[in-house]
């Protein structure tokens, strides 16, 4: 074993792996990992859909519901990432995500903006004094980076895309994994790349973009791999692990999303450690938003609903939600024309 | 964070949608006479309130009903083409859905169970129940028994609480398509949906005494299933008294069919689909507070996975939500009646005392109605009573063991044999360990589920005869050509001859009977002349 070529090179990548080595131990060989990947119980996906839809049975209510669509605003990555992004696109974003409602001043922001890494100096710009961290009411900006969507680029290329919008200002950096090498069987290769690209996320004053991990489950197909794919990701040192980039379908699900929850919920048994999770792309409802919720709060816990714990990747989200949040305060339905668009 | 989203707000479903009477009489020849015997209240278990006074049917009424369905078999329902029963049927199943959340309501109020199981569970189970044989009815030739068999004439059935519109189905669906007419009892304190589905059938427009509703306590149903005229009796309910039917209908030539009790084994292998087979093991036996006779009320657990299965059981248990049956968020609803209460009490008090660890999640009961935590004991051995006797109740006995054999044999080794699960992502182990359960249905990772084309039957203790699928048409035919059941009344003999004669010949009698629509308004009888 020790002839064994192994696959993180200290230098470079010792203090992201940590995770890996504490868990691994001195087996940090593509084999070894391979090895502890494969050891991890399966999924039936009969069962996972089945508890997924159970979940999707509860009714919440009244003072639940109100609590709920608040909470599922200061949740939302709200997201633009069309070729056609331009900097008065992504100003008209940033205010959207400052102001969700114009005719409602109490109405918090959402968690964070995420756009493509060459407009993240607009983004910085354009929230101005509200740019911050979630947890403290601040909106984050999150950049894509890493080649998003595909990831078919060289190492070099995924690093210095990272580097680029983390110099540029980007608190988090949503990064997508080699679904090829994945599914070839490449577990090594994906792990050193997410290694490489935390490592990337580091800034000169020694503080560090946060990485979310996107693992495209759409183009993984298996439940099996969703969950190897989580672990992989959550061992090379990811602080969130996410569905999906939303240009694949199908996109999020809430089979999908129950599956990454308990694995986060398992690593916090194993570690203590809390990781968090993003569905990205097709969750367009209020109603399906609180489905998450209550996955989330019944999974891996109600501590886990905190903007540096779950986030939504989603556009169209916001505005059903701000409808029915417009409801619930003045009890009958308005329409899309009274929410603005971004 | 002081946020307590899981202490969702209530979410009731609205009573508003039922329309009961004050006291319901029995549903003979059609429509609602009053009993003869004394009428008794039923309540809800969750609150002990009085939802309704129903009747008690005494011998005379017993007679009434039996002698309704008697007449309505040789004139209509045996003569009826299989088509036409069949439409009837249909009808019945559009109906069940179209007042469903009716149903799903007045079964959740008069038995405990939570609405989401009525609601996704029960209620589409028993459309689905109707919508299988109605199918059936007309294709009876291709049910297994050679051309043509025969109906058997009426059938008494009666049915337990724990699913009580379902048991109805399960009994009334098959012996319909295949051309019986019925008697029927539920149980005391379910019979709440078996007389909403008395309404359903005059909105059929069933012909008049067909499907006759009798209830009473357990003294009707005795003498329903000791009635002369009956030439089949079906039943699901306990052992014991399963045992006293099975003795009491020895030699009379009636068709017997039991669906009795069960202690059934879950077994986990060690390379299970983890977070699923928790799942299961909830389902299997929290489900319906554990009121299932097909219950995995015995988990055996491989050795090696002990610990992480009960932490895991043990934190997921925690999520459950008991309370209002009627809360569309609550999981575990309440015990059915007191006395079934009282047993679970004293059972879970055995295995303390035999020396089985108790758990329980923390969880508030409320004050009035009959509740029981949900409740999982380690350390049991394969000879503590809890791992022994049915308890019928949300408490589930944790057993270990080490190899696949070891697995089998404890598995088998009970009185009952009704179900079984096996939990393993190895397929040829899933093969290999059910071919040697002794158990009428296993679930490979999934428990507790069912299905109108599948049959459903017990080994050993747990009862003889298969209901569901074309097998459980089996209970209420007869083979074309083998002769008559002896009746032990010998004018019956001569009808009962009739039968496979007038079978062949309906497609004939249908012809005149043009179409399934009969007279909508059930036509007043009095009792008198339906004694």
């Amino acid at each position: 074993m020790r002839r064994k070529k192994t696959i993180v090179t200290l230098t470079t990548a010792l203090a992201p792996a940590e995770r890996a080595l504490n868990v691994l131990g001195t087996d940090l060989t593509e084999k070894g990992l391979r090895r502890y990947l494969n050891g991890i119980a399966g999924v039936d996906a009969v069962g996972l859909e089945q508890r997924a839809a159970a979940l999707g049975t509860r009714s919440i209510k009244t003072t639940s519901k109100r609590w709920a669509l608040d909470t599922i605003i200061s949740l939302i990555d709200l997201t633009t990432l069309e070729g056609a992004d331009t900097r008065g696109k992504v100003r008209s974003l940033a205010a959207k995500a400052i102001t969700p409602d114009a005719s409602d001043p109490d109405c918090g922001p959402v968690a964070a903006i995420c756009v493509y890494g060459d407009m993240v100096p607009d983004a910085v710009a354009a929230l101005g004094a509200h740019h911050g961290a979630p947890d403290r009411g601040k909106i984050a900006v999150a950049a894509v980076a890493t080649a998003f969507p595909s990831g078919r680029a060289s190492l070099p290329v995924k690093l210095s895309d990272t580097s680029d919008a983390v110099a540029a200002g980007a608190d988090e950096i949503d990064m997508v994994i080699d679904r090829g090498a994945f599914l070839a069987g490449n577990y090594g290769r994906v792990f050193d790349e997410i290694v490489a690209v935390k490592e990337t996320c580091r800034r000169e004053d020694g503080t560090s973009a946060h990485l979310k991990v996107i693992l495209e489950t759409g183009e993984l197909n298996t439940y099996d791999n969703v969950r190897r794919a989580s672990w992989l990701a959550i061992l090379a040192g990811g602080d969130f692990i996410k569905t999906s980039t939303g240009k694949v379908s199908p996109a999020a699900t809430l089979p999908v999303t129950l599956l990454m929850l308990e694995v986060v919920r398992d690593w916090y048994k194993l570690t203590g450690q809390k990781i968090g999770v993003k569905p990205a792309g097709g969750i367009r409802s209020s109603k399906d938003a609180i489905k998450y919720l209550v996955t989330v709060a019944e999974t891996a816990g109600e501590e886990w609903l905190q903007p540096h714990l779950f986030r939504f990747g989603a556009s169209s989200l916001l505005n059903d939600v701000l409808m029915q949040r417009q409801k619930m305060t003045t009890g009958h339905y308005s329409g899309p024309d009274y929410v603005t668009i971004d | 964070m002081t946020i307590s989203f899981l202490d969702y707000a209530p979410a009731p479903e609205s009573r508003a949608i039922l329309d009961l009477r004050e006291t319901y009489g029995l549903f003979i020849n059609g429509e609602f006479v009053d009993g003869r015997g004394t009428p008794f209240p039923s309540i809800s278990p969750a609150t002990e309130e009085t939802i309704t006074t129903v009747a008690t049917a005494d011998a005379d009424d017993v007679d009434a009903a039996v002698q309704a369905a008697r007449v309505a078999y040789t004139r209509t329902w045996s003569t009826m083409s299989g088509a036409d029963r069949g439409k009837y049927l249909f009808r019945i199943a559009r109906l069940v859905q179209e007042r469903a959340r009716e149903l799903a309501v007045a079964e959740s109020l008069d038995n405990g169970k939570p609405i989401k199981e009525s609601r996704d569970i029960d209620i589409p189970l028993v459309a689905a129940w109707f919508f299988y044989y109605a199918g059936w009815a007309d294709k009876l030739d291709h049910a297994g028994l050679g051309a043509s068999p025969a109906s058997l004439g009426v059938a008494a059935q009666v049915i337990p609480w724990n699913f009580p519109m379902l048991m109805l189905a399960w009994k009334i669906a098959p012996a319909l398509a295949a051309g019986n007419t019925v008697v029927l009892k539920p149980a005391e304190t379910t019979p709440l949906t078996a007389l909403l589905f008395a309404e359903i059938v005059q909105q059929a427009g069933l012909p008049e005494g067909v499907v006759n509703i009798i209830t009473g306590a357990g003294q009707t149903g005795e003498l329903l299933v000791n009635h002369p005229d009956v030439d089949k009796v079906a039943f699901t309910g306990s052992t014991a008294v399963g045992r006293r039917i099975a003795r009491s209908t020895a030699g009379t030539g009636k068709k017997l069919t039991l669906e009795l009790g069960g202690k059934a084994a879950n077994i986990v292998f060690d390379d299970a689909p983890i977070d699923q087979a928790i799942e299961g093991i909830v389902n299997g036996i929290f489900f319906n507070q554990g009121h299932v006779c097909c219950a995995g009320s015995r988990l055996l657990v491989q050795e090696s996975i002990h610990d992480e299965v009960i932490d895991r059981l043990k934190d997921r248990l925690s999520t459950l939500r008991l309370g209002d049956p009627l809360d569309k968020n609550t999981d575990i609803g309440a015990i059915n009646s007191a006395a079934q209460l009282a047993r679970i009490t004293e059972l879970s008090a055995v295995g303390e005392d035999e020396g089985a660890e108790r758990w329980s999640p923390e969880c508030v009961l409320p004050e009035k109605g009959f509740w029981f935590a949900p409740t999982i004991f380690t350390n049991v051995s394969t000879s503590h009573r809890i791992a022994r006797e049915e308890i019928f109740g949300p408490v589930l006995s944790v057993l270990t063991f080490r190899t696949p054999a070891e697995a089998v044999a404890k598995a088998n080794n009970t009185p009952y044999g009704l179900s079984a699960g096996i939990w393993t992502d190895k397929g040829s182990r899933i093969l290999a360990v059910a071919d040697k359960l002794r158990a009428g249905v296993i679930w490979a990772n999934t428990f507790n589920k069912l299905d109108p084309a599948s049959p459903f039957g017990g080994y050993k203790e747990s009862g003889y005869g298969r209901e569901g699928g074309r097998h459980g048409l089996a209970a209420y035919l007869k083979p074309a050509g083998t002769s008559p059941a002896l009746t032990a009344v010998a004018a019956q003999t001569t009808e009962a001859v009739a039968e496979p004669v007038a079978e062949p010949v309906t497609a004939s009698a249908a012809t005149t009977r043009t179409s399934a629509t009969p007279s909508a308004k059930p036509r007043r009888t009095s009792k008198k002349a339906t004694k």
